[in-house]
C-alpha cells in the first residue's frame, strides 16, 4: 500500500552478493523452494478453480442431462441463456433478491458495523465485553444463523409475533420472508464488519488525530476528514467482503426452504438445477456464468482500484 | 424429493446439514457442494470397500458377495434392512447412504461404480435409466416372483418391455380424517366434487380447517394437482401429460387449476410456509378435518390409539365420466446395475427381495406402508394398512406421483416454482399454464 514506508536500497558495497543489477539472487535450494511456493497454489488455483469456472462457461452453451459420456452433450448454442432470461420465471426475482441483498447489507449491517467499531474504538468502559458480544454471530455459519432465528421468527412460538401481537409467518410468507432472512443476515455481517474495521481504526496512527484536534477539528470533522480517507485501503476491503457475501448468500435461505417462495437467489437456482436429480447441467452453468460475470464486474472494479492505489 | 420413510428420519431432517457434524447429512451437504467429482469418488470409494473379493468378475455366485446400495440411513428402517438382508441367507455387503444425498447423487452413484442391487423407486426415473443402460435387466428374475399383480409389473417394466424394478412396499395417497372427529360430528365421506364442497363448508361452520394443507417443501401439493387431474381428465391423460406428450396450456390442465382454485378457500392458509409435518399436526391436533397426502401422514400420529384413529378415503368423483378408479400409489424398491460384479448373487438376492419374507421384515420398521406382495403377511397389519391394501388392489390405475412419473428436471425446476407460484396467485392460470407450457418444450427437448 502506498502509505507504508518503502525500505531504503541497500548499498550496493554492504551486500553484494544479495543485490546486482537490481535482481535479487537467490541459492539453488531458496530457488526451489520459491518455485514450489508459486507453483502449488498455482495448480491448485488452476485446478480447482480455473478449470472448473471455465468448463461452466463452456457447459453453458450446451445440454446435458450428467448421464451418459460426453458424447451425449448436445450444443445449443446460447438457447439456455434465452431461456434463463425468457423462460424461467424464478430468475428475474433471484437476480432482484441478490441486489437487494447488497444493497440492504451495504446500507445497513455494513456502515452499522462501522459505526459500531468508531465506538468501541473510544475505549468505552467494557469495551471488550461489547466486542466479544458482537462478534459472537460471525463464529456461526449462516446456515445456523437462520435456525436461531427460527426462534423469533416462527408464528406460533416466535418471540417477534409475541411482542408485536402479530401471526405473521416470518420465514413463510413471501411479503416478508426475504427481509427477515436479511435481518438475520445483516446481524452477522455487522460483527463482521465492526471487527475489520475496529482493526483498522486501531492502526491509524494517533498523531493524526492529535494534530486534527490541534488544529480544532471536532471528532465527527477528524473522522470524515482524516481517518477515513486514512482508512481508504481497509474501506476497499469492506466493500468487497460485502459485496462477496451479497453474491455467496446461500446458506441461509437453503436452510429456510431451498431458495423458494420469495427467497429465490441465484446461487440456489444454480444448486436446485445442476445438483441432485434435476441435472440440468447446462442450464445451470448458464445461471452460474450470469453469477460469475456478475461478481467479475465488482471483482474488476476492485483490482483496479487497489492497483491504482498501489501505483500511486 | 423424497417423503421420510419413518419417524426418525423425520426427526434427523429436523437437525441442519451443519449442526448433525459427524453425521451423514454433513457429508452429503459437503457433497451437494463439491459436485460431481467428490461424488463419483465417494461412491466408487464405498462401493470399492466392499467390492474387494469380487476378483472374479461378472462370473460371481450365489455364495460371493453381493454388495447392496441403501438409502435407508436412519436406525429403524436401516435395522430394518439389516435384518431383512440378513435373512437372506447370502453375504451381503450394505453401503448406506444419507437418503437425501442418495436421491440427488444417483446420476453420479449409476455412472461411477454403483453397487450390485441398490434401492429406488418405480417411475419414470427408472424407465430413464433402464432406457440409457444404467440398470440392468432383470426379467428372468420377475419369471420366479409370485404375488406379484400386473399393475406391480407393469410399473417394474422399461421402456422396451423388460423388467429392471423389484417392488418392495407402496403407500397411497388419499384423504385422511380422524374416524373420532367425523362420528362425533356425522360426518360422511364424500362421494363428489359438491359433497367434498359441503362438507368442507359444514366443517368450516364447525370451527375446523377443511382440508389441512402444506407445500413448503414444493412437492406435497403436486399430490393434490395429480388428485384432481387424475379426477378430472383420467389417468391416460396424466400419463401423457406427464411424459410431455400433452400441453400445460391446454384446456384439460386449466380446468385442474380452475377446480383447485375453487377448492382453496377450504385450504389451510398459508401452506407456504408449512411443513406437511406441521399441518398433519393439525389433523392429530383435530384443529382440521381431511388432508390429502400419502399415508406417510401416519408417522405424525403416536403409535396405538391415535393411528388407530386415522382412516381415508379416495378422492372424490369429479367427472362421472371419468370416475374415481385412479389412484396414486409410489412404489419404492431396488434395481440391479448394469454390470453386476456378481449377477447370479444379484439376480438371487432380488429374487428374495421380491418375496413376502423380505417385506415382513422390512414392514415391521415403517406401519404406514404395505407391502408390495399380495402374499405379504397381513395379519400384523394395522386397520390403516388393511384398508390401503384393499384401497390399491382395487384400484383400476395406479400412478406413482408428479415427480416420479415425470422428468426429475421438469418437476423440480418448472412445477416445484410454479405450482407454488399458483398457490401464491390462483388468479393468473392463464398466464401461469402458458409458462409451464413454454418450459416444458425447452426441457423435452432433449
Amino acid at each position: 500500500m502506498s502509505d507504508l514506508p518503502t525500505v531504503p536500497a541497500a548499498p550496493a558495497e554492504a551486500a553484494p552478493s544479495r543485490r546486482s543489477g537490481g535482481r535479487v539472487r537467490v541459492s539453488g535450494t531458496d530457488r526451489i523452494f520459491l518455485i514450489l511456493m508459486v507453483a502449488i497454489p498455482t495448480v491448485l488455483v488452476v485446478a480447482w478453480v480455473w478449470l472448473p469456472a471455465i468448463a461452466s462457461v463452456i457447459l453453458s452453451f450446451a445440454r446435458w442431462s450428467g448421464v451418459g459420456g460426453l458424447d451425449t452433450i448436445q450444443w445449443i448454442g446460447t438457447e439456455n441463456y434465452k431461456n434463463v432470461f425468457t423462460n424461467y420465471p424464478p430468475f428475474a426475482p433471484a437476480l432482484r433478491h441478490n441486489v437487494l441483498w447488497l444493497v440492504f447489507l451495504f446500507v445497513l449491517p455494513t456502515l452499522f458495523g462501522m459505526f459500531l467499531a468508531v465506538l468501541l474504538d473510544r475505549e468505552l468502559r467494557g469495551t471488550r465485553f461489547y466486542q466479544t458480544a458482537m462478534f459472537l454471530p460471525v463464529v456461526l455459519s449462516l446456515a445456523l444463523i437462520g435456525f436461531i432465528w427460527q426462534l423469533i421468527y416462527s408464528r406460533d412460538q416466535g418471540v417477534l409475533n409475541a411482542v408485536l401481537h402479530t401471526q405473521i409467518d416470518w420465514y413463510g410468507d413471501s411479503r416478508w420472508n426475504l427481509w427477515a432472512v436479511l435481518v438475520a443476515a445483516g446481524w452477522r455481517h455487522a460483527g463482521y464488519i465492526m471487527l475489520l474495521y475496529l482493526a483498522g481504526l486501531k492502526g491509524v496512527d494517533p498523531s493524526l488525530r492529535e494534530a486534527a484536534a490541534v488544529d480544532g477539528a471536532s471528532p465527527v470533522r477528524t473522522f470524515f476528514s482524516v481517518v477515513f480517507p486514512v482508512m481508504r485501503p481497509i474501506n476497499i476491503i469492506i466493500l468487497v467482503v460485502t459485496v462477496i457475501e451479497s453474491l455467496r448468500a446461500f446458506d441461509i435461505v437453503w436452510v429456510i426452504n431451498k431458495g423458494t417462495n420469495g427467497l429465490e437467489l441465484i446461487s440456489t437456482l444454480v444448486t436446485s438445477n445442476v445438483v441432485g436429480e434435476a441435472s440440468r447441467i447446462g442450464f445451470g452453468s448458464a445461471l452460474a456464468t450470469i453469477m460469475l460475470v456478475i461478481s467479475l464486474v465488482f471483482i474488476t472494479i476492485f483490482l483496479s482500484t487497489v492497483m491504482r492505489g498501489e501505483q500511486r | 424429493m423424497s417423503r421420510p420413510r419413518s419417524e426418525s428420519e423425520y426427526l434427523a431432517r429436523l437437525i441442519p446439514p451443519s449442526v448433525a457434524g459427524a453425521g451423514l447429512s454433513r457429508r452429503g451437504f459437503l457433497k451437494g457442494t463439491l459436485g460431481a467429482g467428490a461424488a463419483v469418488s465417494l461412491s466408487s470409494l464405498l462401493a470399492a470397500c466392499g467390492g474387494g473379493d469380487d476378483k472374479g468378475g461378472s462370473s460371481g455366485s450365489a455364495n460371493q458377495e453381493v454388495t447392496f446400495g441403501s438409502n435407508q440411513s436412519d436406525a429403524v428402517p436401516k435395522k430394518a434392512y439389516a435384518d431383512m438382508l440378513a435373512a437372506s441367507g447370502m453375504t451381503v455387503k450394505v453401503n448406506t447412504v444419507d437418503h437425501n444425498t442418495f436421491q440427488e447423487n444417483i446420476n453420479n452413484y449409476l455412472q461411477g461404480n454403483p453397487d450390485d442391487v441398490f434401492t429406488w423407486f418405480a417411475g419414470y426415473r427408472m424407465r430413464f435409466f433402464a432406457s440409457q443402460g444404467l440398470a440392468g435387466d432383470i426379467s428372468d428374475v420377475w419369471g420366479g416372483l409370485s404375488g406379484m399383480n400386473e399393475a406391480l409389473k407393469q410399473a417394474s417394466t422399461g421402456d422396451d418391455g423388460k423388467q429392471y424394478f423389484v417392488p418392495l412396499t407402496t403407500y397411497p395417497w388419499a384423504l385422511f380424517y380422524r374416524k373420532s372427529v367425523w362420528e362425533e360430528k356425522g360426518y360422511q365421506p364424500p362421494k363428489t366434487l359438491d359433497e367434498l364442497v359441503t362438507l368442507s363448508k359444514q366443517m368450516d361452520k364447525d370451527g375446523l380447517v377443511p382440508i389441512a394443507f402444506a407445500d413448503k417443501d414444493g412437492w406435497p401439493a403436486m399430490g393434490t394437482f395429480d388428485q384432481l387431474n387424475l379426477r378430472i381428465n383420467g389417468y391416460q391423460f396424466h400419463v401423457d401429460l406427464m411424459g410431455g406428450k400433452k400441453a400445460w396450456d391446454s384446456p384439460e390442465v386449466k380446468k385442474v387449476f380452475d377446480t383447485w382454485k375453487g377448492l382453496l378457500p377450504y385450504h389451510q392458509e398459508a401452506a407456504l410456509g408449512r411443513t406437511w409435518q406441521e399441518a398433519a399436526q393439525s389433523l392429530l391436533k383435530k384443529q382440521s378435518g381431511m388432508y390429502l397426502l400419502g399415508m406417510f401422514v401416519g408417522q405424525q400420529f403416536p403409535k396405538g390409539k391415535e393411528q388407530d384413529d386415522l382412516d381415508f378415503f379416495a378422492f372424490p368423483e369429479i367427472d362421472p365420466a371419468v370416475g374415481s378408479g385412479a389412484i396414486e400409489a409410489p412404489i419404492d424398491g431396488f434395481m440391479m446395475r448394469a454390470d453386476p460384479k456378481n449377477e447370479e448373487g444379484a439376480k438371487q438376492l432380488l429374487k428374495y427381495l421380491g418375496t413376502a419374507k423380505a417385506e415382513d421384515i422390512a414392514l415391521k420398521a415403517d406401519p404406514t406402508v404395505i407391502g408390495a406382495s399380495s402374499e405379504a403377511d397381513t395379519s400384523s397389519y394395522t386397520g390403516l394398512q388393511k384398508k390401503a391394501v384393499e384401497f390399491i388392489g382395487s384400484a383400476e390405475s395406479i400412478a406413482q406421483f408428479l415427480d416420479r412419473d415425470t422428468r426429475p428436471d421438469f418437476a423440480a425446476t418448472v412445477m416445484l416454482p410454479g405450482i407454488q407460484t399458483f398457490l401464491k396467485n390462483p388468479n393468473d392460470i392463464d398466464g401461469l399454464t402458458k409458462s409451464l407450457e413454454s418450459q416444458k418444450k425447452s426441457i423435452f427437448t432433449s
